[in-house]
């Protein structure tokens, strides 16, 4: 399992560069993750991956965009334009969790 | 730079050139439940890796978007030999089968929505909010009578397999 160092800190990552340990994760490193794939967080961006930290806390599995919508009350459609393209990988990954295993 | 022994910063590529311009165009021809879904399954996980994606609607698949007959698309285990009863491995004997469409229609619903999979209509709403395209197929709406008053508001258009063909340039195609 791949270590590398962000904003002075050491942390582990999977071979993709996805945070592999939930408490490794900090506001801050979500800015800088947020940074790497080219997305500026705003208020609603941070909304979206609260929740996602939130949900995996308790449901001990990374928030699909179906769930982020109907739980969360994050609609598809603003996924899509905050988070460009790949939504669900994309929110995963700033908010330092796995990619979503579900299907839908 | 801090002195460390660590790897570099790993960046996942997900805008890579190869995903770019990518297409999908899926045929829906089927009417039945359990036929409904793999066509959404398959079309909502293209969007969300940054495919963009196609659903034509034509024959039976007509069904998941004609408004007054979306919310009851049915299962029949009548004719699917893999149909097993809801425990052990037994198998449905087929001249059974015919009478059980409504309690097949009902667990599989179930099924899904334990599953937190969406019932057709809306699963088709987060489709378009994921930017997916849907069409009508001409021929199906002239045969049933139908014009896009019938239609789900967000459907595009009703187009010829000649307009589907040319907006479908270059996709990868399903026929399902």
């Amino acid at each position: 399992m791949p270590v590398t160092t962000m904003n002075g800190h050491e942390v582990h990552v999977d071979d993709e560069g996805f945070l592999t340990q939930y408490d490794e994760w900090t506001e801050e490193l979500a800015k800088t993750l947020a940074a790497n794939i080219g997305i500026d967080l705003t208020d609603r961006h941070w909304e979206i991956i609260r929740f996602l930290r939130a949900d995996y806390a308790k449901q001990g599995e990374t928030a699909t965009t179906r769930r982020v919508d109907t739980v969360g009350g994050f609609p598809t459609k603003e996924q899509f334009q905050l988070f460009p393209k790949k939504p669900a990988k994309k929110m995963a990954y700033i908010a330092g969790l796995p990619k979503p295993h579900g299907c839908v | 730079m801090t002195a460390t022994e660590s790897a570099p910063a790993i960046v996942p590529s997900f805008d890579d050139e190869e995903d770019s311009g990518r297409k999908l165009a899926i045929i829906c021809s089927k009417g039945n439940l359990d036929m409904a879904y793999p066509g959404l399954i398959l079309g909502n996980a293209a969007l969300g890796e940054g495919v963009e994606t196609h659903l034509f609607f034509t024959f039976w698949g007509f069904d998941m978007i004609v408004k007054s007959r979306m919310n009851n698309l049915q299962f029949s285990p009548a004719g699917n030999a893999a149909m097993h009863l809801p425990f052990k491995d037994i198998h449905l004997p087929q001249a059974l089968a015919p009478a059980m469409t409504g309690a097949a229609t009902k667990m599989l619903k179930k099924q899904i929505a334990d599953l937190g999979v969406p019932e057709v209509p809306a699963f088709l709403d987060q489709i378009v909010g994921a930017g997916g395209h849907l069409w009508a197929c001409r021929l199906s709406a002239e045969m049933m009578h139908l014009d896009a008053s019938a239609l789900r508001d967000d459907v595009e258009g009703i187009i010829n397999a000649s307009d589907f063909i040319e907006k479908t340039a270059g996709a990868q195609l399903l026929f399902i």
